[in-house]
């Protein structure tokens, strides 16, 4: 790994997050520039859509480094995560064997668990030598794998290589730079975020988002931006099932940007409620007085 | 320690026992650390023997930890051999002058600590030893306990009895092992995909040529439990058996959550894993400061279901609500967070020691409340209806019925 691409400190951190348009709490900055530091995965969790995804992205794009992603889901298993043998090509080339009359069976179990008939998947691929510097590995909503593929993913983290039984073992020459992130659909064993470095990824405060919506939403007005922004921090004091994130902000002042809003009405709140929350209950809590108070609240500035 | 084998046997006056002989002594320790719950073979014995004769017994911490280093051989038996060990050789006068230089295990704590009124039993025992005071036995009354019990002082104290009996029928209890099929394969013969790795490898065998076609069957594993217990005033009969019930399901499986909930909601998940029964309810009552309060069950329920429904519910969990269901200030509230927990489960079930009463019926608020809301309803007062649970949890989920496709009004 080429070090010299990497952040020298945390604020240099901060500036390569912000120059990409992410607009990160120093805390976070913090933990993503010692995880490359010190070469420790970066464990992150929190709600959804609040930027947990995003910074592996950004890091990549910034580092210049290629982006390998593993979305997890239930079932997961080796053959869709680390690697799988193309057992199609191997039995054609076996045909192919008996064609040409090779009977030596040595040759021909070596022939077929050759690499060309290996079909690499992510975890394998952030393994390899890359020119540009270790791959960002990007292991995506970790929660929703199973129990037993963690314990497989702890082996992998811990020395950075993968035995395949009738290969060989593949060993990364530079340990990719790794990120996990977690919703919390279920809680992750200690023994893996023990080997992380762990970071809550908390909704940001009104400034912060201001920021982040102004840089996300060229063309918004300034004024319809503050009352976005009150509007959504005011919506996660109540008490909801699912309060908008981030990623929400940036869709719902996108959305009032395509409507051509100009500032925030009851109307026009209502009718795209849809954009900031997804529960029915949450929706028809929102209605009538307490929709006009909260509004009220954060469109008085 | 000094390990300076001495091929005599030495006579330990030192420990100055009733018998005088240092084997009687070291048997009916065995005994007493057998009684008390840790696993103490002959053999133990015969090495702790062989171990005192090879040490010169010099004070009472080098004969402390010789036994120990033979009997216990787990870490959560040391608080009860520390215990008995006191007991037992407490009559000794003579150590009294050396006990001032010599460190002991520190257990002087100011509340009784757990197990010890299980080591004091075991110790009471009919044995050659009568002056250990005789405590009196509790016997296992399913219905009335006292008060104090769930106190935190007390309530880390089961009598052996109780212990012995409950285990007994909970060790019983068949647990259901898979029930819920998984999106993972193994080699199964009878699975219904092809394994076309194996398949290609064994076909090497015979040069290429596929004749053993190997399978993939899909995991099955246990579904999760959430237990969601009640330990408000009215449920304080039944609480203890129900953690101890729990205790050894958490034992069992690996994937069991436990809260516990009065005013407020408390996760004692992580308590319930100390394999000891004392030790698991003793750290499980010291976290939870609500013990015999009020009840509070649509705040418990909406704690839950905003901070932990969707961390422990994943990978269709079964919910046991347990509870009697009276709560005094039942509203729609209760109605809602009974709903939206019935909707984000795989199986809600809703066990209720009132059930027990052949006249019961749901006129209390509450309970009218909750009951749209689950899959079933059952009683859980003694044993067997616990064994009765355990065949529900071990039979094949219902269909969905109505109930969740409910309209809006």
């Amino acid at each position: 790994m080429s070090a010299s691409t990497l952040p020298k400190s945390v604020d240099g951190m901060l500036e390569l997050l912000t120059s990409r348009g992410y607009l990160a709490e120093r805390s976070l900055a913090t933990v993503a520039y010692l995880s490359l530091r010190m070469g420790r995965p970066l464990f992150l969790e929190g709600e959804a859509g609040v930027g947990k995804t995003e910074i592996a992205k950004v890091l990549s794009a910034a580092l210049g480094r290629k982006l390998i992603r593993l979305q997890c889901y239930e079932g997961l298993d080796v053959a869709s995560a680390v690697y799988e043998w193309s057992s199609a090509a191997q039995m054609i080339a076996i045909r192919l064997a008996e064609a040409a009359g090779d009977t030596d069976r040595e040759q021909l179990s070596s022939d077929i668990f050759a690499e060309r008939f290996l079909i690499k998947r992510p975890l394998l691929q952030a393994l390899e030598p890359d020119v540009a510097g270790a791959p960002v590995l990007l292991i995506d909503e970790l929660d929703r794998a199973d129990e037993a593929f963690e314990a497989y993913l702890l082996e992998i983290l811990s020395d950075f290589q993968v035995t395949i039984p009738e290969f060989g073992t593949i060993r990364a020459p530079h340990p990719p730079i790794v990120i996990i992130t977690s919703n919390r659909t279920r809680e992750i064993h200690d023994a893996l975020k023990r080997r992380c470095l762990y970071h809550w990824v908390d909704y940001p405060e009104a400034e912060r988002e201001l920021a982040i919506v102004k840089s996300r939403v060229p063309g918004i007005s300034a004024k319809l931006s503050q009352q976005v922004v009150h509007f959504v921090q005011a919506l996660r004091e109540q008490d909801f099932y699912k309060s908008p994130g981030v990623a929400e902000t940036i869709d719902w002042a996108t959305a009032l940007t395509e409507l051509d809003a100009r500032s925030l009405t009851p109307q026009l709140v209502g009718d795209t409620l849809g954009a900031l929350l997804k529960y029915q209950d949450d929706i028809a809590r929102m209605q009538g007085d307490t929709l006009q108070k909260v509004l009220k609240d954060a469109t008085s500035d | 320690m000094t390990a300076e084998v001495s091929c005599t046997m030495t006579t330990i006056d030192h420990l100055n026992p009733p018998t005088g002989h240092m084997a009687d002594n070291v048997v009916g320790f065995g005994r007493a650390l057998r009684a008390a719950g840790i696993p103490v073979g002959p053999g133990a014995v015969i090495d702790a023997l062989d171990a005192l004769q090879a040490i010169e017994i010099g004070n009472r911490a080098d004969v402390y930890a010789t036994l120990e280093a033979i009997f216990v051989k787990r870490h959560e038996h040391m608080l009860i051999f520390a215990q008995a060990f006191d007991l037992f050789f407490r009559a000794a006068e003579d150590w009294k002058h050396m006990l001032d230089s010599v460190p002991l295990p520190d257990h002087a704590k100011k509340k009784p600590p757990p197990a010890s009124r299980r080591v004091q039993e075991a110790l009471a025992q009919p044995s050659a030893r009568d002056d250990v005071p005789q405590i009196q036995e509790q016997e296992l009354r399913l219905s009335v306990s006292d008060k104090e019990i769930l106190q935190k002082k007390d309530f880390a104290q089961m009598s052996a009895a109780e212990i012995a009996e409950v285990t007994r029928a909970i060790a019983n209890m068949k647990l259901p092992q898979a029930e819920l099929r998984t999106r993972r394969y193994q080699p199964d013969a009878k699975g219904l995909r092809l394994d076309m790795r194996r398949t290609l490898r064994s076909s090497l065998r015979t040069g290429g040529e596929i004749i053993d076609i190997r399978k993939l069957g899909r995991i099955e594993k246990p579904a999760p439990i959430v237990a969601l217990l009640d330990i408000s005033g009215s449920m304080s009969e039944y609480t203890r058996l129900f953690l101890h019930f729990l205790h050894a399901i958490t034992d069992a499986r690996k994937r069991v959550s436990v809260f516990l909930f009065g005013t407020r909601l408390t996760n004692v998940t992580r308590a319930l894993r100390a394999r000891d029964p004392d030790e698991a309810l003793a750290s499980c009552s010291s976290s939870v400061e609500d013990w015999a309060g009020g009840t509070r069950i649509a705040t418990s329920l909406h704690s839950f279901n905003k901070l932990w429904g969707r961390r422990v519910l994943g990978q269709g969990a079964i919910v046991l609500l347990i509870s009697d269901g009276l709560e005094r200030e039942a509203d729609a509230k209760l109605a809602f967070e009974m709903d939206r927990l019935h909707r984000s489960c795989r199986r809600l079930i809703w066990l209720n020691p009132l059930l027990r009463y052949s006249g019961f019926e749901a006129k209390a608020q509450g309970i009218k409340m909750m009951l749209p809301h689950v899959d079933e309803f059952r009683p859980v007062h003694n044993l067997t209806s616990m064994e009765g649970l355990i065949e529900a949890l071990s039979a094949p989920p219902p269909p969905h019925h109505m109930s969740r496709i409910r309209s809006a009004a």
